[in-house]
């Protein structure tokens, strides 16, 4: 019987020191091959809405440039070209359709990444290989976040020339005549906002690094697919709705000229001498004593008389927002979180791999 | 130079204890089967010895010395897991193609000309081919790296007789032609019989058995003599009784060349026995002597 005393030699370091890694560009073809399904299948997706905005796009300017130089502005065709221009708005709910492109990346590229590996037992061959099981995560991550954020940043230029036009160039609305306004929006818009600058392509890395931390985290397709488009969502609507505003502290003002471009966060009337909010009770208790000149056809008040008025008693109209030029800004904020985010949610994944806590 | 040398090994996934207190050395050049019944933890220790998974007691080096999922341990260890895990999606010539570009050293013409033989389309998925060709493919994949070791878990519990038995003969092939040292878990004894050249026997997360087969099967006789006299039986340590209406059967850890007692007759053991008498008597221990000594009740051999 063999004793368990023998000596174990020792590990021919040198040997093993010379054992340099494997090159990375080993990964490429395995990449491709194991993803290339689910890259057509965002390819094809992409394609699909590049040619929709391209081809809504070129009408769109056209539309835009022959509005704007129309000449007299009041007269009759010059109306009917804004009007045309203006019933342009809304194509695909405003670019709202592109919302979905990072959730579905998130959910069928990021997810099954390493959940399906797992649910498969597939990870037992692929973790055994020479290449080495978190040099194989990182490289997989790596290189398909790269190809999906580039197709996103790709998309995301296209649907800003196509969104341009419905930014005046100054910050108010342009008017062809008194009634008449383009159509225009607040880049800030919630919904719009994200489809544009680099904002679009961060948020599509950070739903592929929250699919694939969630697939190593489960371990099954589905449920990890569906954990995606939940944390996503909930993600994208907590910022859309309640961080977004705070990236930079707001201006405030007393007046009323506010630009049709800003991003009004709040509007409320305080007591001007003491500062303090004024009751809403009180507020109405003041306007039904107002005479009734105020009051427009049907008793619908006209603001600005209302707000004269209000001022006339001792009341101030606080407004504060977000001025259209800070998006550049706002973009960086939230692009350099998001990409922070996806780092260390990749990281997490990576380290979990290596740790052998799957 | 052991493939595999454990000490003191354990693992636990949460409160359950899957190994505890593991000490083995697995000498280079063996075809070594490992058994045991289900949940003894031959998975467990497998997964160990490749690196997918971590002790949480204990530690165990492979290949001389270098810790499992090292770089160079990677390169020389082959691993097929149980159910043969393969892409399903992916034909044979992309499995190929997939495993060359994981692994430093890949012999393409080997695999080729075995899957030829074996008669595996290369453009056929993997996920269309039969079971057995599943394993063959799976094999032949671990064995165009040329590894120093191979570990296989379960390779034949879901393959038919003809499958399982091409199956062993390339492991055989490959341990016999190129030398590669073999670790087999298995709960087919009859097919170990054939290939394995050293035996574990693990038990409720414990090493129960730990040798060559040859050194084995010279320590242990079955002895046959009437039932009257089998509880009296001491002269040598008593693995199992096996009784019957007039005789009883004793398998015993002696030599050919110990006495017999008067009455009683000695016979040579095959090696499925020898395991079967194990695996029924799971606090019987046949252990290389330092590893067990400190650990008395362990050894202890009770009738």
């Amino acid at each position: 019987m063999t004793t368990l005393t023998t000596l174990a030699l020792p590990a021919r370091s040198d040997e093993d020191a010379n054992l340099r890694p494997m090159p990375w560009k080993r990964m490429a073809w395995v990449t491709w091959r194991q993803h290339r399904t689910a890259l057509t299948g965002v390819a094809i997706l992409l394609v699909a809405l590049a040619v929709c905005f391209w081809v809504a796009g070129l009408r769109l300017h056209h539309a835009y440039a022959a509005a704007i130089a129309c000449h007299p502005a009041s007269s009759f065709a010059c109306n009917n070209l804004v009007n045309s221009f203006n019933g342009m708005y809304g194509f695909l709910a405003n670019g709202l359709i592109l919302q979905v492109v990072p959730a579905l990346i998130g959910a069928f590229v990021g997810a099954p990444l390493l959940a399906r590996e797992l649910e498969s037992g597939t990870f037992r061959f692929a973790w055994t290989q020479g290449f080495g099981r978190w040099r194989w995560t990182l490289a997989k991550v790596v290189g398909l976040g790269v190809a999906v954020t580039a197709a996103a940043g790709a998309i995301s230029v296209l649907f800003s020339w196509y969104y341009q036009p419905y930014f005046p160039p100054g910050s108010q609305s342009l008017y062809v005549s008194k009634e008449l306004p383009i159509a225009a929006s607040s880049p800030f818009t919630t919904g719009l906002f994200d489809l544009r600058g680099v904002a679009f392509a961060a948020w599509t890395l950070a739903a592929f690094a929250i699919g694939v931390l969630a697939g190593v985290l489960i371990r099954r397709v589905v449920p990890a697919i569906v954990a995606t488009l939940v944390v996503y969502t909930g993600l994208a609507f907590a910022v859309g709705g309640f961080l977004r505003q705070h990236y930079l502290a707001p201006l405030v003002t007393s007046k009323l000229d506010i630009p049709d471009t800003a991003w009004v966060i709040s509007q409320q009337w305080f007591i001007t001498k003491s500062g303090r909010p004024a009751s809403p009770s009180k507020i109405n208790q003041l306007l039904l004593h107002a005479p009734g000149q105020l009051f427009g056809k049907g008793g619908i008040p006209k603001s600005v008389t209302v707000w004269q008025y209000l001022a006339h008693h001792g009341y101030t109209q606080l407004t504060t927002y977000q001025p259209a030029t800070r998006f550049w800004p706002f973009q960086w904020i939230e692009g350099g979180w998001l990409l922070a985010l996806s780092v260390l949610l990749i990281a997490v994944t990576v380290w979990l791999v290596r740790r052998r806590v799957v | 130079m052991n493939v595999v040398e454990a000490n003191g090994l354990g693992k636990r996934y949460g409160s359950t204890r899957a190994l505890r207190d593991c000490s083995l050395a697995i000498p280079a050049g063996h075809v070594a089967a490992l058994v045991g019944p289900n949940g003894a933890g031959k998975s467990t220790l497998l997964n160990l010895a490749v690196g997918l998974s971590a002790p949480s007691e204990g530690d165990l080096t492979v290949l001389g010395g270098r810790s499992p999922g090292s770089p160079a341990a990677l390169d020389g260890i082959a691993f097929v897991a149980q159910d043969t895990p393969l892409y399903k999606n992916l034909s044979a010539r992309d499995m190929l193609h997939l495993t060359h570009n994981l692994n430093r050293h890949f012999d393409q013409a080997y695999a080729e000309a075995r899957l030829a033989e074996l008669g595996i389309p290369l453009k056929r998925r993997a996920g269309r081919l039969s079971g057995g060709q599943q394993a063959q493919l799976a094999l032949s994949l671990a064995l165009a790296r040329h590894p120093r070791l191979l570990v296989l878990d379960e390779p034949v519990a879901m393959l038919d007789p003809i499958a399982r038995h091409d199956f062993m003969a390339t492991v055989l092939t490959a341990a016999v032609d190129d030398g590669v040292s073999v670790l087999l878990s298995s709960h087919v004894l009859a097919e170990l019989e054939r290939v394995a050249d050293y035996l574990i026997v693990l038990s409720q997360g414990r090493v129960q058995v730990a040798g060559e087969v040859d050194d084995l099967l010279a320590s242990h006789r079955v002895l046959t003599g009437p039932v009257a006299e089998a509880a009296t039986y001491s002269e040598s340590p008593v693995v199992h009784v096996r009784g019957g209406e007039i005789q009883t059967h004793l398998l015993v850890r002696v030599t050919a060349d110990d006495p017999v007692p008067r009455g009683w007759e000695s016979h040579p053991v095959g090696l499925e026995e020898l395991a079967l008498a194990y695996l029924r008597e799971p606090g019987v221990g046949a252990l290389p002597g330092p590893a067990r000594a400190p650990d008395a009740d362990q050894v202890e051999v009770r009738r």
